[in-house]
């Protein structure tokens, strides 16, 4: 036998890596309780006040920006699932022409720096004289969705036994039945995933953003505006919570499937 | 999630019963390809216009002329060919990092963790943890940590670790190390994926033939999971090297830091030279492309695309 030393290394070891990971989402928590002025740098003492009037500094500013990515995140997430589900059917149920093009279509976006991605919307809004505003950063959001989209889904898709399909047109099922009542709730986990992943890709995006904004603030570009001087406890209060919300729902996410996948073992 | 772009478990396309020719493909297909070509496809064109765009003659500040004024690149390669570098050096370094710390991570998740789901789902949801909580905010944070009142560079300084005119925060080690944290999530997923299928009796094979501990990992073990290793390292250098929020002043960057991500949004947002800002996207995009396809050509994974 080794010696016990090497058998707890790599345990140690990946406890302080993700120890690791979650210093600045700790420090950025500790903060949000921080009874700061302008800017919250040094810690002034405890209060629960930034959570209790989250919207009250600089005239709401703050809320302002969060409320945007909201709505950009909900609208973006909800075209991008839209048209990546259906290209993610087409790709794994069909035949066509340039499927070789189509994947490289889909697979450019997700290889490109976002740098590029937001100055060559920019550059095409500039040559077509479109003013930048909520819609440029929703057109924006939803492009570099929509592959992420297929992806996701498109490995659902392909774990759908078409059996099932088939049964239901045996049935003398319209297609349009056959796709509400069979396709589309079986397609719904990978759906909503992909919706999931959409939502928190277009919130956290700054980059893409910047360079299509022009007036208009998302939470991350007020954030970017901010940080020369100095972001206020609200914001870090407003991120705390999406983290807590977000980590409510996947870890009930992880744990109701893992009670699913039990309950099925027991079935077969 | 995300990741999946670049695992191997992309679905086999043999089912013969469902694969058909129908007009309801191009029902599907027609409008996503369509939003793509009109907002991806079209834009890199007119950034490649835009790219060769000369001033306007007598005109204001931001106005160009379709040209081809090729001396664009000359010039924008000439101007800043150290933030030219400086990109795709700490790029480099950053992914060199983030593989260095994540594998050993990503193994334990994916291999040792196996008799303990429920650990292995928590340790997961940890690792993504990071992406429930603003980027910048994350970036923010190790400024003020690293910043030259913090406990961390006090520390440091008293013990004579750093003198006492040094700073952490706006060096090249700052960036860096920024860009290697904020990308371990994006290395440690796909890691975790091939190894997380890793069948352990190879290994077992391996030890049982009187290979060294090191040899087995070294022969077995690193080319099982390399598409793991290829798609995390892909996944953390494109969007490292086209990064300007690590690099920025106000955040963990310096003047002597600036990258290629940084010059772009300056030339582009605030001193209007779009034709220098698309010269030098172009010239990223097509280094990225050129790295990413010998890369993935040369290690054998080109069924990842």
């Amino acid at each position: 036998m080794k010696l016990s030393l090497g058998k707890w290394l790599l345990p140690v070891y990946s406890g302080l890596a993700l120890l690791f990971l979650m210093i600045p989402i700790g420090y950025t928590f500790v903060y949000s309780f921080n009874d700061s002025l302008k800017s919250n740098i040094t810690w002034r003492g405890f209060t629960f006040d930034k959570w209790l009037n989250v919207c009250n500094v600089q005239n709401g500013a703050v809320c302002q920006a969060f409320g945007n990515s909201l709505f950009i995140g909900a609208v973006a997430t909800v075209v991008a699932t839209t048209l990546g589900t259906m290209i993610a059917i087409a790709i794994v149920r069909y035949r066509f022409k340039f499927r070789s093009q189509t994947s490289l279509l889909l697979f450019l976006p997700m290889a490109t720096p976002e740098v590029v991605l937001g100055a060559g919307l920019a550059a095409q809004f500039l040559s077509l004289g479109v003013p930048k505003d909520m819609l440029t950063i929703i057109l924006a959001h939803t492009m570099f969705c929509i592959s992420f989209v297929v992806v996701t889904v498109k490995a659902r898709v392909a774990s759908l036994d078409p059996a099932l399909e088939e049964a239901g047109r045996d049935l003398y099922g319209s297609a349009m039945q056959v796709f509400a009542r069979i396709t589309f709730p079986l397609l719904l986990p990978g759906i909503l995933a992909a919706a999931l992943l959409s939502f928190a890709l277009s919130f956290d995006d700054f980059i893409i953003t910047n360079f299509n904004s022009g007036a208009v603030t998302t939470f991350p570009k007020y954030i970017y505006i901010s940080a020369a001087r100095g972001i206020p406890a609200e914001a870090n209060v407003l991120a705390s919570a999406v983290f807590i919300i977000a980590l409510v729902v996947v870890v009930t996410v992880q744990v109701s499937g893992a009670a699913k996948a039990r309950r099925l073992a027991r079935l077969s | 999630m995300a990741f999946a772009a670049f695992s191997t478990t992309t679905a086999p396309s043999t089912d013969p019963v469902a694969r058909r020719r129908s007009p309801v493909a191009l029902f599907l297909l027609l409008p996503g390809i369509l939003y793509l070509v009109l907002f991806f496809l079209t834009p890199l064109v007119s950034l490649l216009l835009t790219s060769f765009q000369a001033p306007r003659e007598f005109g204001d500040i931001g106005q160009y002329d379709y040209a081809f004024r090729w001396q664009n690149y000359v010039e924008v390669v000439t101007t800043y060919w150290p933030h030219i570098v400086r990109s795709f050096s700490y790029a480099l370094a950053a992914t060199f990092f983030a593989l260095l710390i994540s594998y050993p991570l990503a193994y334990f998740i994916g291999v040792k963790a196996r008799k303990w789901p429920l650990l292995q789902s928590l340790m997961l949801v940890l690792v993504i943890a990071p992406f429930f909580i603003s980027f910048l905010l994350r970036t923010l944070a190790w400024k003020q940590l690293f910043s030259d009142e913090s406990f961390v560079v006090q520390s440091l300084k008293a013990l004579s670790l750093l003198g006492p005119e040094a700073h952490v925060t706006g060096t090249a080690f700052s960036v860096i190390f920024g860009l290697t944290y904020n990308f371990i999530p994006f290395m440690t997923l796909p890691l975790y994926t091939t190894l997380e299928r890793l069948d352990v009796r190879y290994l077992e094979a391996g030890n049982d033939l009187y290979a060294s501990p090191f040899q087995v990992f070294r022969k077995v073990t690193i080319p099982l999971s390399m598409p793991g290793i290829v798609a995390g390292t892909l996944l953390t250098f494109i969007p490292a090297a086209g990064d300007y929020i690590n690099a920025s002043r106000d955040f963990l960057g310096g003047t002597g830091t600036q990258m290629m991500g940084n010059v772009i949004e300056a030339n582009f947002l605030v001193l209007q030279n779009y034709p220098s800002a698309a010269a030098l996207s172009i010239i990223l995009m097509t280094v990225i492309l050129v790295i990413v396809s010998i890369y993935v050509k040369r290690s054998g994974t080109e069924e990842l695309l």
